[in-house]
């Protein structure tokens, strides 16, 4: 990261001072409370993060080139979808926009020169590096076996491999989220500028609120639960225990009622980042603001009620069974208000494909997709028939990649102008997002056949009649991680070699735009703005005026 | 909302040190304030799922072992012990918000100091009896799910899990809010350092405030926490 402040401030068309060049060296990188610098902090560790869960996909689709296995034992295999799961999820993907994104962007979009409390700021990001540490111990002390679920009583009695420690990594990140999500909250609330009222917040500001209501209320309930998990492994004794009268089930409940609105929390950041992009890339105010705005609250108080619907099976009763199944419908409601004005929002706009916007179209189909197939698993016969298969995990792939991941990378193509104040180069940034879609694509559809054909997933092995669909998934999943390398160059070119973006490259609305220099000063704004303006003001622009 | 001529406040204004605690972020300590206790506020409101999750899963094995519940409230936990800590801890809520008060008003710093080291006082009273007449009691008498467990055939054995269940969920319980106590008795340290440093005035208390907050809520769990573990058994002697 030092490099990075060095090159800009070589170079001779910037010589204004600037949150990167305000001041050097790894201390003032590693002791900062800029908001904008631990976005920055995050964002390369998420990057790590999401490098490691990388590589034990990539393991994965390896394995199931063959149908008896093309590379490990089953033991072996089970470690791989694992520390998979478990990273991507807990040390990726909940992480992500918030802290990265989020970070950077919600004092710069209020008008605030920083989140309410920074101190508390960094050491979330501590925190959070210290989590990742447990999880790289257990990974490399050997791994984990139990899923990324950690169902009782496999991880609490029977699994022989590193569970304390990978949910010691997954309770002290739990905290990071929990500060994290208290800071935006009392920034939304209480540094919001001069007449920047609720209702003129941009929508990414309230989808990270909701998000940031799941991080408090949510994640408190899966730390106590890898609390009791962690202590009953070492006392082989505690609530969880068939023989003292415990329920193993119990343990479901708590994991899903963390692990359901954790879906949200991955989601709903998402949403919020392509709330900003149609707009942007269409020059038109977005349809229906107040609807997208509590649809992010309703989704965030329902995703609290449908946790059973991870439990048809489990033997919760049928009428338990029947509740979860309607409120899940439910939660489809909000989840398709927002589809529908993001689409109402491109009609008779005047849309341009810049890389961002390609992202956030992609976004809309694969995340529509993804939800629909979300109500085929919510409807309880048809969950009964494919429950436990490859069609649960190309559902949730469509929405956690194909929706998280696709907006999480528009979200960095969009903002990276402001946050680096370079450019990258446009045309590369459309083949890797044209690369990307149909390698994403190629990976998950096939898994839905096979989910559909009965294939389960989590196994090592397969009946030779799937090896074509998992062939084409592994040919896929490899396009795919090809399209996740090529931003990775081209950004890092653009660090030095990128033009200098000016202020406001793609002509869009909002305080980080139209009142910050790119990238911004330390304190964000030369004085706080006064906000006179709705969201989204596009009438009377046309055209983009860029690059 | 503040005066918005102080929003315009130049950068350099704001990074001066500022004697009266505000942080650079904010543009009148008033703010500052409304923040810190939100941010509190905030907290508490993860504290009340984290120990939840703990209470529902309490409240589903009690219905489920009710007898055995019932058993081990009324002849492994003693409800004078009990009863004595919930006194304490409700006396020492009260000089938390008599330190608290003493700051607002203006009083004398020896004032503020005297009612936190009170409460320190109470606080700890509170962690001595749990920690020597009760966990130590029941350390010797074999009553430690896991490690050290001897239940002797005088007991009932149609009970014994169910008690074992009900023992786990004390130690939790109990366990995390004395975790809970310690790091309000840190944090009250902290508070002794900053007023004997005269940091508190009638403008600037917020840290006594949200602390009290926090104080409280500990307070407040254990109201919960003695009925469901001590009263349950029903012997009231």
């Amino acid at each position: 990261m030092s490099t990075v402040t060095a090159e800009l401030h070589e170079s001779p068309a910037e010589p204004r001072t600037h949150y990167l060049n305000a001041s050097y060296g790894i201390r003032s990188w590693l002791l900062t409370t800029d908001h904008k610098r631990i976005g920055l902090l995050y964002l390369a560790t998420i990057t790590f993060m999401f490098l490691i869960g990388a590589i034990a996909a990539a393991l994965m689709r390896l394995q199931l080139i063959e149908p008896q296995g093309a590379l490990v034992q089953p033991e072996t295999y089970n470690k791989f979808f694992s520390i998979h799961g478990i990273v991507m999820v807990f040390f990726f993907l909940v992480p992500s926009i918030p802290a990265t994104l989020g970070n950077f962007l919600i004092p710069l979009m209020i008008g605030a020169r920083d989140v309410a409390f920074p101190k508390l700021n960094l050491m979330s990001w501590y925190l959070f590096i210290t989590g990742c540490c447990c999880m790289l111990y257990a990974i490399m002390a050997g791994g984990v076996d139990t899923g990324w679920t950690f169902y009782v009583p496999y991880s609490s009695a029977y699994s022989h491999q590193h569970v304390i420690a990978a949910a010691l990594g997954i309770f002290i990140a739990g905290f990071s989220s929990i500060l994290t999500g208290l800071n935006f909250i009392v920034t939304i609330h209480k540094m919001r500028a001069p007449g920047m009222t609720w209702f003129r917040l941009p929508l990414f500001i309230w989808s990270m609120y909701a998000t940031s209501v799941i991080f408090i209320l949510g994640t408190p309930v899966i730390a106590i639960t890898l609390l009791l998990l962690g202590l009953e492994r070492l006392l082989h004794v505690g609530i969880f225990d068939p023989r003292i009268g415990g329920d193993p089930l119990l343990f479901q409940h708590l994991f899903w009622f963390y692990s359901h609105p954790a879906v949200y929390i991955m989601i709903l950041p998402g949403m919020g980042v392509i709330s900003e992009l149609i707009p942007a890339f269409s020059r038109k105010r977005i349809f229906g603001y107040t609807f997208v705005a509590f649809s992010s609250l309703a989704i965030a108080i329902i995703s609290f009620v449908v946790w059973g619907h991870h439990m048809f099976v489990t033997g919760q009763s049928v009428y338990a069974g029947l509740i979860f199944s309607v409120l899940s419908f439910l939660v489809a409601i909000p989840s398709a208000i927002k589809v529908f004005n993001w689409t109402a929002t491109l009609y008779r706009g005047s849309i341009s494909y810049e890389a961002p916007m390609l992202y956030a179209l992609g976004f809309i189909g694969l995340f529509t997709m993804g939800g629909l197939t979300g109500l085929f698993l919510a409807s309880l016969a048809v969950d009964v028939h494919v429950n436990g298969t490859y069609f649960v995990v190309a559902h949730f792939h469509y929405i956690m990649v194909g929706g998280a991941v696709m907006a999480f990378l528009g979200g960095i193509h969009f903002w990276w102008p402001k946050i680096t104040g370079r450019l990258y180069p446009d045309l590369w940034a459309r083949f890797a997002a044209f690369t990307i879609f149909i390698g994403f694509n190629l990976t998950f559809f096939p898994q839905f056949v096979l989910g559909y054909l009965g294939m389960p997933r989590r196994y090592a092995v397969y009946p030779a009649e799937f090896q074509f669909y998992n062939v084409m998934s592994s040919a896929g999943a490899s396009i795919l991680g090809v399209g996740y390398v090529i931003p990775l160059v081209y950004l890092i070119w653009s660090l030095r070699y990128g033009p200098p973006a000016g202020p406001n490259p793609w002509g869009a609305k909002g305080l980080e735009w139209e009142k910050a220099p790119s990238p911004p000063p330390t304190h964000n704004f030369e004085e706080i703005p006064i906000v006179t303006q709705e969201a989204y003001d596009y009438a009377g622009t046309s055209g983009v005026a860029h690059v | 909302m503040p005066a918005q001529a102080g929003w315009r406040m130049s950068e350099a204004a704001t990074h001066e040190a500022n004697p009266t605690g505000l942080a650079h972020q904010f543009e009148d300590i008033e703010q500052q304030r409304e923040a810190s206790s939100l941010g509190m506020w905030a907290f508490l409101v993860t504290e009340i799922m984290f120990f939840g999750g703990l209470f529902a899963s309490y409240t589903i094995y009690r219905a489920l072992h009710y007898s055995a519940f019932e058993w081990g409230s009324r002849n492994i936990l003693e409800v004078k012990w009990g009863a004595t800590n919930t006194a304490i801890l409700i006396c020492s809520s009260l000089t938390m918000a008599m330190a608290i008060r003493s700051a607002q008003v203006g009083k004398k710093k020896a004032t503020t100091i005297i009612y936190l080291l009170v409460t320190m006082l109470f606080g700890a009273a509170f962690l001595f009896i749990k920690l020597y007449f009760e966990w130590r009691q029941d350390w010797i008498d074999g009553f430690v799910p896991g490690l050290h467990w001897v239940f002797t055939s005088a007991h009932p054995s149609t009970v014994e899990p169910g008690v074992q269940m009900f023992m786990c969920f004390y130690f939790f319980m109990t366990g995390l809010h004395a975790l809970h106590m310690v790091v309000g008795l840190g944090l009250l340290t902290v508070l002794v350092i900053m007023a004997a440093r005269g940091r508190f005035t009638s403008q600037y208390w917020a840290p006594l405030e949200i602390s009290g907050l926090y104080w409280h809520f500990v307070d407040i769990v254990w109201i919960f926490l003695f009925p469901l573990l001590y009263l349950i058994g029903g012997r009231y002697h």
